[in-house]
């Protein structure tokens, strides 16, 4: 039986250009939110290279940078998402053991 | 608003430099912070490096129209523009007018999860975006540290300041990093000075005996002569003012205007007209000398010149001063009122000494007086040690000398003796003064006189006479010291001295008046002698005419009666004189 998330998330993910850690965070983003939240989530990325005044919004310094707009509170992860657990943590979502 | 056109090198080998518009900081600097470099200024909290590299920007912005980006880490746009309001400055004007750009860059520990690699190209992205929507030449960076506290991985946080730095060196910026002071001989906590190589500036901010001092030093310059000492600054009301280094030189003019001091005959003693323009004057004495009467004296005589005089008074308010120099015979008011007198007191534990002398720079600066006077010096040492004093009251000097601005200083000498040499002035500053004038009561007879005399008085003939100091309702003047029985005398003595001096010449002067009598006299009985022997001799001649007309009558008579007789006697006539022989008497 999956737990149920509470509600549904907006992430949002920054990024600078198709470098690889930006390649690499967006595929580990999809693979967490698929293995975990199912469906239940909405995500977009944000390539500051192509709209550099939305970093100040939100933020950001280090890139890549996901932020958890929705549910609040608002949460901030930097990295390129390999590590899980620490993903799982820092999104404060309950990992669904498959 | 007027672009003023930054100054430019000497010769296009040197550096070029921006300048900052912080007074006396570009002139220690040569010019400004080196331009298209990032700078590094490190200071423990409070030292007034935000201050600093705001002015940096906004005087970029106003002054020499260079926009700038400020990247704040710590402090929040409100707060910072709200402490730059109190210099004057209105940075939400700037920011409206697209001169200055504010980011806040937020760095919460506990947001942030770190979940694999990244690097900071959102700092880039985010100072790229704000330096080109305003054309931004300048940046500052306050303070890169939080960073360090947000971030846990350092290493990273190494690799892309270094990335940063070259970075900016290659868009051109002249950027300002700010670092907290590491501990020990570290110039800032976390090594940023390895990044920042190109100019280092450490502020200082030290409290000695409960006064605190600011204190600034330009560490390193790379590929620039700069003053390396440390320089006393302040913030004011303005914003920094550093004290600039131009006194190290002793290359001042000296001109050969005299300048008088109020009083003629000190004037007289001083070579007959007075001090030196721009020369230094020292009046030290034991209290209650006059010391300030004479100061207050100088004032009022260059006011009376038409010039305008400065007055520094650490003892007196300046009504007192004012109520006092009125009572003899010196009044202030008018010329205060006309703008050409400002008097400044305060307080010397107020501030630090330095904070005093950039004060006094300041002031000076902005009045532009021809005479500075301050009243009394030694106040300003109370609880420091002569080493510290020397070299401020230096860099007083020499400023005002470069200005040729005449300078005035009392100071108050311990030892109410006579006897106890004036030399051991207590600050030991008499070798920066050009002329040294010495107070001292005098106690003789029952009562005790002021007494002033020309120590030294360098580049001119001065009297070596001990001379007495005379305080009246009517002013203040030298008189002359009547010296009897080897001693000097002053006040009551030298009064009756004088009287019975004035009772000898007149005297004197009426023996003088006898004796011309007399002798006229006598020369009025010779001549009464001459004129009767004159008379006796003119009888004498007439008797002599008289027994020669006589003589003259007989023997013609005698020769008419000879020649009648011949006549009758004789045809022919008688001979002429003499007998003639008878002719054949018949």
């Amino acid at each position: 039986m999956k737990p149920t998330q509470p509600a549904a998330f907006e992430l949002r993910l920054y990024v600078a250009g198709q470098t690889p850690k930006s390649l690499a965070a967006f595929a580990n983003l999809k693979r967490i939110c698929e293995t975990h939240l199912a469906g239940e989530y909405r995500i977009e990325v944000i390539d500051l290279l192509q709209n550099p005044q939305l970093a100040a919004g939100d933020q950001i310094f280090a890139v890549p940078t996901l932020v958890r707009r929705l549910p609040e509170p608002i949460k901030k992860i930097i990295g390129d998402l390999s590590n899980e657990e620490r993903v799982l943590v820092g999104l404060d979502v309950q990992p669904v053991t498959a | 608003m007027a672009k003023k056109t930054a100054p430019t090198a000497d010769s296009p080998a040197t550096l070029p430099k921006s300048p900052t518009g912080i007074n006396g900081l570009d002139e220690i600097t040569g010019g400004g912070l080196p331009t298209g470099r990032p700078t590094l200024v490190s200071g423990s909290a409070g030292c007034g490096k935000t201050m600093l590299a705001m002015e940096f920007l906004i005087h970029g912005a106003i002054q020499f129209g260079e926009p700038g980006v400020f990247m704040m880490f710590e402090e929040n746009p409100q707060e910072l523009a709200a402490n730059v309001r109190s210099l004057g400055f209105d940075l939400e004007e700037l920011t409206a007018q697209k001169k200055i750009m504010l980011d806040h860059v937020v760095i919460e520990r506990s947001e942030i999860e770190e979940t694999g690699e990244y690097d900071l190209e959102g700092l880039f992205i985010r100072l790229s975006y704000a330096i080109d929507s305003i054309g931004a030449k300048r940046v500052v960076l306050d303070t890169v540290e939080a960073l360090f506290a947000g971030l846990p991985n350092h290493a990273v946080l190494r690799a892309e300041l270094r990335r940063l730095f070259r970075w900016l060196k290659d868009r051109g910026m002249t950027a300002i990093i700010t670092g907290e002071k590491g501990e020990g001989t570290a110039i800032t906590r976390y090594g940023l000075e390895e990044y920042v190589a190109d100019c280092v500036i450490t502020l200082d901010h030290r409290v000695t005996e409960q006064i605190s001092t600011r204190r600034l030093r330009v560490m390193k310059y790379r590929g620039s002569l700069h003053g390396t000492n440390e320089y006393p600054f302040i913030i004011g009301a303005h914003g920094l003012s550093v004290l600039p280094i131009t006194s190290l030189q002793l290359d001042h003019q000296a001109s050969t205007d005299r300048v008088p001091t109020g009083m003629a005959r000190l004037d007289e003693m001083l070579g007959g007209k007075g001090v030196y323009r721009g020369s230094s004057v020292l009046i030290t004495g034991s209290p209650g000398t006059g010391k300030s009467s004479i100061a207050a004296k100088f004032a009022e005589t260059a006011c009376r010149r038409g010039e305008r005089a400065l007055l520094f008074a650490y003892e007196e308010s300046p009504a007192q001063l004012l109520r006092n120099m009125r009572s003899i015979g010196i009044d202030l008011a008018p010329w205060v009122s006309k703008g050409l007198l400002q008097i400044h007191a305060s307080r010397p534990t107020v501030h630090g000494l330095e904070q005093h002398l950039v004060m006094m720079h300041d002031t000076v600066v902005a009045f532009d007086p021809a005479a500075v006077i301050v009243d009394p010096i030694s106040n300003l040492t109370l609880s420091r040690s002569e080493t510290d004093v020397k070299p401020t009251l230096m860099r007083l000097i020499d400023f005002l000398k470069h200005r040729q601005i005449t300078s005035v200083f009392t100071s108050l000498t311990t030892g109410a003796s006579a006897t106890e040499g004036p030399e051991d002035s207590q600050l030991g500053v008499s070798s920066l003064m050009d002329t040294w004038l010495l107070l001292r009561n005098v106690e003789f007879n029952g009562e005790r006189n002021r007494v002033i005399f020309v120590l030294k008085s360098r580049g001119m003939t001065h009297s070596n006479q001990v001379r007495e100091f005379v305080m009246s309702d009517s002013g203040i003047d030298l008189v002359d010291v009547y010296l009897g029985a080897d001693r000097v005398l002053t006040g009551t003595a030298r009064i009756s001295q004088g009287a019975a001096e004035r009772a000898a010449a007149e005297l004197r002067a009426q023996d003088h008046q006898r004796k011309l009598r007399q002798l006229a006299a006598k020369q009025k009985a010779l001549d009464a002698q001459i004129a009767a022997l004159q008379a006796e001799g003119e009888v004498g001649e007439a008797e002599v005419n008289f027994a020669i007309a006589q003589e003259t009558l007989l023997t013609r008579t005698t020769q008419q009666a000879a020649d009648a007789i011949g006549r009758l006697r004789g045809g022919g006539d008688g001979g002429k004189g003499g007998a003639k022989p008878l002719r054949g008497i018949r």
